[in-house]
């Protein structure tokens, strides 16, 4: 075959010098630079492209742009980069360029699947929802058949190599669109000296300009791409201005926030793409003031058999010969309702096709277009329709037939031989982010479309948008809409003059919408597409109509129509008109489905930008990270920290090293980096009278030099937050709290202090970071503790529990705390965070006569438990009082008011058979319970379901100090149930005998009860 | 993502700041007074109205202070920042009106999506 045989000789935006070679289905192919890889295929007469989603039915190239529906193809094979559901229309070719047919098998041209058309009967609207709703077998029966059949492309397999970006921008005027309309915007807004972003969706500036025959159009003098040209260099050589191509306006936000998808590099083959570029960007634009010029959109006709590959839009057709010097049908028939089609047809015939008729709905026809119809020799047929057409997998011919009167085909039929059936049911303009920006449509009688109504944001639509479907009326638009734009934003502007406009055609006239096409067929032998993309017929649609679905809302989601990656951009309001007839219902009354974002699909990649990897979340790490790193440490998630869990040393367990580190916390002396816990420091003179109201024990007292362990809770009256705070001075406070509530807990402060009592004089800020902190646990700790700080007498006869005081470490100061959470004698030593490492370093040093051990969390919750202490979190789930802890102790009686304090006495709060927290022992010491594992009070689940529950276990662990296993748990009534014995249910075996006991395990054992 | 106007900072992006909910909620100073459903009322219901709404906002990211916005929740329109204490601006919004309650313009609800042939361009 010869390369490129639809190749015109001369004219549209590609390089004929330069070659590009690319492969599709398997096949090698040659393009141009400049070519989609729609153009580039059409040059090759590729019609046919894709099958269709439930059919399989064979698709080709409806439109030349974003709107096409399902020229859909599969970019690349490596599993990393490919990319799925890419419009042949949009991606441009490169060197090496691989597309691949999706949702076919075995091949393009000889697919399996393609057996679904002959059971499309029993495939009809909402046979999802029909076969959910019927017998449960039903889907088990369908669910791998659907599967397989239905679907698009395949998602990468790999992580994404290329980089992405956002960016932030602000401007005056936004200009959407880069047609006649929107350059005279933004040029006016420009040289008024507005801030202007113009984007445009496809790769070059112009719009329809690049559409229409350069020989019979001029714009002052000039070609219409000479004229882009020189506006383009124009907007180019000015400072205020940043026109971006390739970038599509997807979405309309609150407050004129609007976001632009600029395909950076898609266009050029993966090693060509610059190193300094990402792939993609996704730029988030705050504009003063918003120019909508995003054209319209072509609508298809409703016929039988109307979804042939060569059955494309005609000013697709067009685009395809002008734009990009491709003829796409030797032999083509036009089929049509108004009069831009008319144009289309001539255009075609002086391109070099042979139009072999064209079919007309309407019956009148204006003179002029009879005429130059007669002066090309194209034979036309008004007031006629398509009944049928015919071919495998490129139409080849259609049948005609004359319009009756009563809104039926009557007469003889005609057959027409074609090999592109292009097709205008015409212009709807492209309201799509006009309705995103919550603007109220208007149904225009005379259009048979929406079209913009009332603005909300500071927005306007103009040229074919705005339906000035005329090219001078765009241009002027265009330009008022700019200077209007810029004087809005505070940029007094007027009008550029436009261009003096020759040779431009009629605009499409009154279109004769008829929903749906008469065939003289029986009804239920009609095949004609709504929504090409999802299959959906006007079968479909009439049946959910007929099954009661009268909200376009949820005929839309019975059918599917409009629920593709195309979100049905030319199908819907196809969609809506026969809905409406459907209802005998006027179209505003029906209305229309919502225009969400995005305008088109943006890819996962762009929409997280920079945000991925070690950027997609800050991760914290203590100033002792780098030495938990290199010596062997585990690490673990808590809140945005990253804690060490466990140091396993080579060869050894983590189960074994948390043992080894728990028992040196016990035995003799193990350190825990504590950096991490949230610290708040606290000043005032009404400090103290501060902590009184937000924890639920006293303060009074608290003497400098002296720590207090406190329970915060909710105005709720349940667990929030826990953590010693410590009294510096009368009017100064340093409070800690649990690692991952610290952000929580400021806020929660500071929302009392701001907003409720604010004759307290407090002041509160976060030191976290301010501090590093090693906590030192084990009977020899003390004796560390004395080596490495002078200035202090660490001797637990000396210095008291819940005690602290200042030292120094080599001259540098710290903080000294007497306080434990293991149950051992321990020390924490503060000190100031960039000595943190260094600190650390001491400890191992001073440490090492002593075979200091560093010790994770994970020996850390060990050992809180083994002297029963709770975690925030873990024992308590925002359900917990203080009571439910058996921690009644610690909520002060004789002090005034606190945070829940009232909670604590509402009808539910004190129920006596809530769950409360006890020990449970396993009766078979070597038995481990699950945390989360339910407690029964049967030695075996009861046949019934649900089975009765009397709580769960919240913590399980091994301990080698108790010499077993121990376990606490919510349980119903559990302070009552001390002794009782009672089960723990198990996935896949009897329930667990257990005894229910104290949470202090240590004591237990001092006591000989374990 | 809204530009939100701090009261102490001026005008920044959404993402700096954190909704703390309904605002000019007074927490009762005489709580042990209170009957239970008295005391549930102010720790658990809060109104959340289509239409013009006073809520309390703060400037997490930024001065951490809290301040109040009237927004009309039907329309996301931010009528009014004031400082905590401050009585509520008057202001004047676009209020919920049609059956399904919805604001005659700048709302997502179907109600509102088309004209009516007889409304005012
Ligand atoms: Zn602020």
């Amino acid at each position: 075959m010869t390369a490129q045989p639809n190749r015109r000789a001369s004219g549209g935006l590609i390089d004929r010098s330069k070659v590009v070679r690319f492969r599709f289905d398997g096949r090698d192919f040659s393009g141009h630079p400049g070519d989609t890889l729609a153009s580039a295929l059409l040059a090759n007469d590729e019609h046919m492209v894709a099958r269709g989603f439930k059919y399989h039915r064979p698709r080709g190239i409806f439109g030349a742009g974003s709107e096409d529906p399902t020229a859909l193809v599969q970019i690349g094979s490596d599993a990393a980069r490919t990319d799925p559901n890419t419009r042949v229309t949009e991606q441009e070719i490169y060197d090496g360029l691989e597309a691949l047919a999706q949702n076919v098998w075995p091949s393009l041209k000889f697919d399996v699947g393609a057996v679904n058309d002959l059971f499309s009967a029993f495939l009809p609207a909402g046979f999802y929802y029909k076969t959910f709703m019927g017998p449960l077998g039903n889907w088990m029966a369908f669910e791998p058949f659907i599967r397989k059949a239905a679907g698009l492309g395949k998602a990468p397999g790999a992580p994404d190599p290329d980089r992405y970006e956002s960016i932030n921008r602000h401007c005056d005027v936004l200009v959407a669109g880069g047609g006649p309309a929107g350059l005279m915007a933004a040029l006016t807004a420009a040289k008024a000296g507005a801030r202007v972003i113009l984007a445009e969706e496809t790769a070059a500036l112009g719009g329809r300009l690049l559409s229409v025959d350069p020989d019979k159009v001029n714009l002052g003098d000039m070609a219409p791409t000479a004229w882009v040209e020189s506006i383009a260099a124009e907007l180019a050589g000015m400072d205020n201005v940043t026109v971006l191509t390739r970038t599509a306006a997807f979405g309309y936000y609150a407050q004129n926030f609007v976001g632009l998808w600029e395909r950076v590099s898609d266009h050029l083959a993966p090693n060509d793409q610059p190193a300094n570029l990402p792939r993609q960007r996704v730029w988030r634009v705050r504009a003063r003031e918003v120019v909508l010029a995003t054209g319209a959109v072509e609508r298809p006709l409703v016929f039988h058999e109307n979804d042939r590959p060569g059955i494309m839009l005609a000013g697709a057709a067009r685009t395809f010969t002008h734009r990009y010097g491709v003829l796409p049908g030797k032999r083509v028939l036009v089929f049509a309702n108004n009069d831009s089609a008319w144009e289309a047809a001539f255009d075609l015939q002086s391109s070099g096709a042979r139009v072999a008729g064209i079919v007309d709905l309407r019956r009148d026809i204006d003179g002029g277009l009879l005429s130059t119809a007669a002066e090309h020799g194209i034979s036309i047929h008004p007031g006629a329709a398509i009944v049928g057409t015919s071919g495998a997998q490129r139409v080849s011919g259609a049948t005609v037939r004359r319009m009756s009167d009563s809104g039926g085909v009557e007469g003889p039929v005609t057959a027409i031989e074609c090999d592109l059936l292009a097709v205008s049911g015409g212009w709807m303009p492209n309201i799509a982010l006009f309705s995103q920006s919550r603007g109220k449509l208007v149904y225009d009688e005379d259009l048979s479309a929406f079209r913009p109504g009332q603005s909300w944001q500071k927005e306007r639509s103009a040229g074919s948008a705005a339906a000035t479907f005329d090219l001078d009326g765009c241009l002027k638009e265009g330009a008022r809409a700019g200077a209007d734009a810029a004087s809005k934003a505070g940029i007094p502007a007027k009008a550029e003059r436009p261009p003096k406009v020759e040779g431009a055609e009629r605009p499409q006239g009154t279109p004769r919408v008829i929903p749906e096409i008469p065939s003289g067929r029986p009804r239920h032998k009609v095949r004609a597409w709504i929504d090409l993309q999802d299959d959906v017929t006007t079968k479909d649609l009439k049946l959910a109509v007929n099954e009661g679905y009268d909200s376009i809302e949820h005929a839309k989601r019975y059918t599917t129509s409009g629920m593709g990656t195309d979100q049905g951009k030319v199908a819907n309001m196809n969609a809506f008109a026969l809905v409406a007839d459907a209802l005998k219902k006027p179209i505003w009354q029906v209305g229309t489905t919502t225009y969400r974002q995005p305008w088109k699909p943006v890819t996962f990649a762009a929409m997280a930008g920079q945000h991925v990897g070690d950027h997609f979340h800050p991760r914290r790490v203590t100033p002792m990270h780098d030495w938990h790193k290199s010596n062997g440490a585990v690490f673990e998630p808590v809140g945005d920290w990253l804690r060490a869990r466990a140091y396993q040393r080579p060869g050894e367990s983590f189960e074994a090293a948390v043992r080894r580190e728990s028992l040196a916390a016990r035995e003799s002396v193990a350190a825990l980096d504590a950096s991490t816990l949230g610290k708040i420091d606290i000043r005032g003179k009404d400090a103290r009278t501060f902590l009184n109201r937000v924890y639920t024990n006293a303060w009074s007292k608290l003497a400098p030099g002296k720590a207090r362990y406190g329970l915060m809770l909710g105005e709720d009256g349940m667990v929030m937050d826990d953590g010693v705070t410590a009294c510096l001075a009368d009017d100064h406070f340093h409070m800690t709290t649990t690692t991952g509530g610290a952000a929580r807990v400021l806020t929660h402060l500071e929302d009392y202090i701001q907003t409720e009592w604010t004759d307290l004089e407090v002041y509160m800020t976060t030191v976290t970071e301010e501090w590093a902190v090693a906590s030192l646990s084990g009977p020899d700790s003390w004796r560390v503790v004395a080596e490495l700080c002078d200035g202090i007498d660490p001797d637990p006869e000396k210095f008291e529990f819940m005690s602290h005081t200042t030292a120094t470490i080599d001259g540098v100061p710290v903080r000294v705390f007497r306080i434990s959470f293991t149950g051992a004698l321990a020390y924490e030593i503060n000190i100031a965070a960039d000595y943190g490492a260094w600190l650390w370093d001491k400890v191992m040093e001073a440490g090492q006569p002593y075979g200091i051990q560093p010790y994770g969390t994970e020996a850390m919750h060990l050992l809180r438990a083994e002297k029963g202490f709770v975690i925030v979190g873990q024992e308590t789930d925002g359900t917990v009082t203080p009571a439910d802890l058996r921690m009644d102790w610690i909520v002060s009686k004789a002090k005034g008011d606190f945070i829940g304090k009232r909670s604590l006495s509402r009808s539910d709060t004190v129920r006596t058979d809530r769950k409360q927290l006890v020990g449970l022992l396993t009766e078979d010491p070597t038995l481990m319970l699950e945390e989360g594992a339910h407690v029964i009070a049967t030695a075996t689940e009861p046949a019934e379901k649900p089975v009765p529950m009397l709580g769960h276990v919240t913590s399980s662990y091994d301990s080698p100090t108790i010499g077993r296993s121990i376990a606490m748990a919510m349980v119903e009534s559990g302070g009552a149930r001390m002794g009782e014995r009672l089960w723990v249910s198990r996935k896949g075996g009897t329930p667990i005998p257990v005894k229910v006991t104290e949470t202090d395990f240590l004591k237990m054992r001092e006591d000989g009860d374990v | 993502m809204f530009l939100i106007t701090c009261p102490y900072c001026g005008t920044r992006d959404q993402s700096e700041f954190s909704n703390a909910g309904e605002a000019h909620v007074a927490r009762p100073a005489n709580g042990e007074e209170l009957t239970d459903e008295q005391w549930a009322d102010f720790v658990f219901l809060r109104n959340n109205p289509k239409g013009l709404f006073a809520e309390r906002w703060v400037h997490t990211a930024g001065c951490r202070r809290f301040f109040n916005m009237l927004r009309n929740t039907a329309t996301d329109e931010i009528l009014a920042v004031y400082e905590i204490g401050a009585k509520p601006p008057k202001v004047t919004t676009v209020e919920p009106a049609t059956p399904s309650g919805e604001a005659p313009i700048g709302s997502g609800n179907d109600a509102v999506k088309v004209m009516r042939p007889e409304e005012p361009k």
